[in-house]
């Protein structure tokens, strides 16, 4: 059985690879955004996650005890030791497909903030009181998209509709706790994650509906990325944000 | 050895780096500042947790208590209890709206952070006939609004 400070170590590495992870996603729009305003929304949510990123790979570190820096672990994992969701690490794809995976992930994001922000863990406690308001903005910004391209154009309804049909099955895996959340959630720490499912629902019927985006039928459910087992996209992402510190070990300026 | 109103007077210099006209005490970013003897302890606070002006708030705290002759001295970020923009002081407050940025509305109005758009008055002209252009803005903590009346466009002190 894993000892408190390993199933710590795993949650909040878990917590900061799915910010890092989506911040990085988010960040590929910077110089690429449909309108200017839209290209720095991007650019802000994204260094709202790589903050909160920073904030749990520090805690990740110290809790190891093994002397790592938040840095060592962005920089120097290999995808095999991420252990984000798959929903955060899909290609950018087009406007509504970066709309729609960040309304399904920012929906479960703010319930989970929320819920920590009365954990017993101290730690846990202050990075979810700072994060939980930066990622109510997120996802009000996400659901006002969302449901501007839903309730839009033919062509952005449907593309905003295939986008949520293609990301449908990624939204499985948040609600399905590994052995460490298990433990954490048995004492107390972080709350069981299948019981978020009922409202993270209520949310996602409520923009759908006035999005007039059909919900897709719950299928089989791709997961992996929690316990370090990916889709093929995660490495070539890995690759472009570690190359720095791959070709020239230690670098800093 | 000085005392803790002295450090204060001496930290008041430092000013946030993106807005140079507001000091870190009046932004509620400068928390406590504690002496023990010749020691010195300043703790402040990030606004947002990914804020990049935090680490060069840092090292100006630092390069104020060294230009003092202060030699033992540690600074410490904080996140809890969270920022809020409630902690931006009334002369802060000020100071923003006569560098042209609209102060923050008040957590307490609940319609600013749950989603409806509070009433804003242009700090150019003071109209209120104001539109919300995006939530983002040119940093973290900022929304871009444009003022329908004399068509400029600014930023908002974003409620947190």
């Amino acid at each position: 059985m894993m000892t408190h400070e390993e199933t710590l170590f795993r949650f909040a590495l878990r917590m900061g690879d799915n910010s890092l992870v989506l911040g990085h996603r988010l960040s590929e729009w910077c110089g690429h955004g449909p309108q200017l305003e839209e290209d720095i929304a991007q650019a802000n949510i994204a260094l709202d996650l790589i903050g909160q990123a920073r904030n749990y790979l520090t805690y990740a570190g110290e809790v190891e005890g093994k002397g790592r820096t938040e840095d060592d672990l962005a920089y120097l994992r290999t995808e095999r030791q991420y252990l984000n969701v798959l929903l955060t690490e899909l290609p950018k794809g087009d406007y509504a497909y970066t709309i729609a995976r960040s309304f399904l992930f920012d929906a479960f994001h703010l319930l989970l903030q929320q819920a920590l922000t009365t954990s017993t863990d101290e730690r846990l406690k202050a990075i979810a009181e700072k994060a939980v308001k930066e990622v109510t903005y997120h996802l009000r910004h996400s659901s006002e998209w969302l449901i501007r391209f839903g309730d839009g154009t033919e062509e952005s309804h449907q593309r905003a509709q295939d986008a949520v049909d293609d990301l449908w099955r990624y939204t499985g895996e948040l609600f399905v706790a590994d052995e460490a959340e298990q433990l954490l959630a048995k004492a107390g720490v972080i709350p069981e994650l299948a019981n978020l499912k009922k409202e993270w629902s209520a949310t996602v019927d409520r923009v759908l509906n006035e999005a007039t985006l059909k919900r897709p039928a719950d299928g089989w459910m791709a997961s992996g990325g929690k316990k370090g087992v990916h889709t093929e996209h995660i490495g070539p992402m890995l690759a472009e944000m570690q190359t720095l510190q791959r070709t020239y070990p230690g670098v800093e300026w | 050895m000085r005392t803790e109103a002295q450090i204060r007077d001496l930290l008041e210099q430092v000013k946030d780096p993106e807005i140079p006209v507001i000091s870190l005490r009046e932004l509620g970013v400068l928390r406590e500042v504690n002496v023990d003897g010749d020691a010195v302890e300043v703790i402040i606070t990030p606004t947002y947790s990914g804020c990049p002006a935090m680490d060069v708030m840092q090292e100006d705290v630092e390069k104020a208590l060294r230009d003092a002759g202060i030699e033992d001295f540690r600074v410490k970020q904080v996140l809890s209890p969270a920022w809020s923009t409630d902690w931006i002081t009334e002369s802060g407050r000020k100071k923003l709206l006569d560098y042209g940025i609209a102060p923050p509305p008040h957590t307490s109005d609940i319609r600013a952070l749950k989603g409806g758009v509070p009433v804003t008055a242009c700090p150019q002209c003071g109209s209120t006939d104001t539109t919300l252009v995006s939530q983002f803005g040119s940093t973290p903590c900022k929304a871009l609004y444009k003022c329908n009346t004399c068509q400029e466009p600014f930023d908002l002190f974003k409620c947190l």
